[in-house]
C-alpha cells in the first residue's frame, strides 16, 4: 500500500532567535537614550535590495555570525531622532548627523549581539545618505525587516545575518 | 577634576560630557581613538582623574588602549563605556585593568552612578 504524505509546511525564513534580540535592543535604545515612543510592527521577509528609506547605517557581523544589519530611516525621522538622541538640533547637512545615525545603529547591533548566543564581532558603522541606494547583502541569507514607527516618522531595522557553518 | 573621554562618536562624547558636567568642576579632554588618547595622555603631565574608553573604535580599539595605558600606569582609574555587554568581554576588560564597566545604552543616572562609584573607590584607595 502506498502512503501519500501530506506536504510539509515550508520552514519560516524568520528565525526568532536571530530577530528577537534586535526587537529588544531597539526598544532598549529608544527608551533609554532617545526617549521617543517607538512601536514595532511584525517582522517580515524582504527581497528588494533597496533599503526601506533614504538614510542607512550598516553594521557588519563577523566571527560566529556573518552578515549585516541595516538601520534605515526616513530623512525627516532621522533628523528628529538624532536631535532627540543628541539633545540638540542636528540637520542632515551637519557632519554630526552621520555620526549620530551610526552610533544609534552601533548601539542597536551591540545590544542585540549579547543575546544572539554566539561569539560575534560587529564593525564600525558605515552611513549612506541618498534616495534609492542599493545594499548588496549575502545572497544566501534572508533579510528580515522589523518595521518601527515613532511620532517623528518611520524607520526599519533590516536583519540579514546567520550563524557561521549553518545553512539558512 | 580632569576626565578624558575616548569614543569615536562625537555625539556620544557630547552626551557623556553633558551628563558628567552635572558633577561640577569637570575639565574634559577628548579623543576619537586609542592613538589619539595616548597622545592626549602624554601631553597631560598632571594626568586624569578618570579615563572613559569605548571598545570599538577605528585605528586603535579600547581594549588595546587599556593594555597600553596599564603597561606604564597602574593608578589612573579606567572605565569602559561600550555596547560590548557579553560576560567574556567584561572579564577581558577587567583582566586588562579597567576599574569599572558601563554598557551602552545607558541612562544619565546609570552613567553618573558608575562614574561616581569609580571616582569614590579611587579616592578611598589613594
Amino acid at each position: 500500500m502506498s502512503v501519500i504524505e501530506a506536504p510539509k509546511p515550508a520552514a519560516s525564513p524568520i528565525n526568532s532567535k536571530l530577530i528577537m534580540p534586535f526587537v529588544n535592543s531597539v526598544r532598549s535604545v529608544f527608551s533609554t537614550m532617545v526617549n521617543v515612543p517607538t512601536t514595532l510592527g511584525k517582522p517580515f521577509l524582504k527581497k528588494d535590495p533597496c533599503p526601506s528609506y533614504d538614510v542607512s547605517s550598516i553594521i557588519g557581523f563577523s566571527g560566529d555570525i556573518t552578515g549585516c544589519v541595516v538601520v534605515s530611516l526616513q530623512m525627516k525621522a532621522a533628523e528628529q531622532l538624532v536631535s532627540a538622541f543628541a539633545g540638540a538640533a542636528i540637520e542632515s547637512s551637519s557632519p554630526d548627523f552621520a555620526d549620530a545615525i551610526g552610533e544609534l545603529a552601533n548601539m542597536i547591533a551591540g545590544a542585540a549581539k549579547k543575546d544572539l548566543g554566539h561569539a560575534a564581532r560587529i564593525s564600525i558603522p558605515s552611513v549612506i545618505i541618498g534616495t534609492g541606494h542599493l545594499i548588496a547583502r549575502l545572497s544566501d541569507v534572508p533579510c528580515i525587516v522589523i518595521p518601527c514607527q515613532t511620532p517623528s516618522g518611520d524607520f526599519t531595522v533590516e536583519v540579514s545575518i546567520k550563524p557561521v557553518n549553518q545553512s539558512t | 577634576m580632569r576626565l578624558l573621554l575616548v569614543d569615536d562618536s562625537r555625539t556620544m562624547r557630547n552626551i557623556m560630557k553633558k551628563t558628567l558636567d552635572t558633577l561640577g568642576g569637570v575639565e574634559f579632554s577628548e579623543a576619537s581613538d586609542g592613538h589619539e588618547a595616548l597622545k592626549v595622555i602624554a601631553a597631560t603631565p598632571a594626568g586624569f582623574d578618570l579615563v572613559l574608553v569605548d571598545w570599538n573604535m577605528p585605528n586603535m580599539d579600547g581594549i588595546t588602549l587599556i593594555h597600553k595605558i596599564r603597561d606604564t600606569d597602574k593608578k589612573t582609574p579606567l572605565m569602559m563605556v561600550t555596547t560590548e555587554a557579553e560576560k567574556s568581554r567584561v572579564m577581558e576588560a577587567i583582566k586588562a585593568g579597567v576599574n569599572n564597566y558601563a554598557v551602552k545604552p545607558f541612562t544619565p543616572e546609570a552613567l553618573l552612578e558608575k562614574v561616581t562609584q569609580t571616582l569614590s573607590k579611587a579616592k578611598a584607595a589613594a
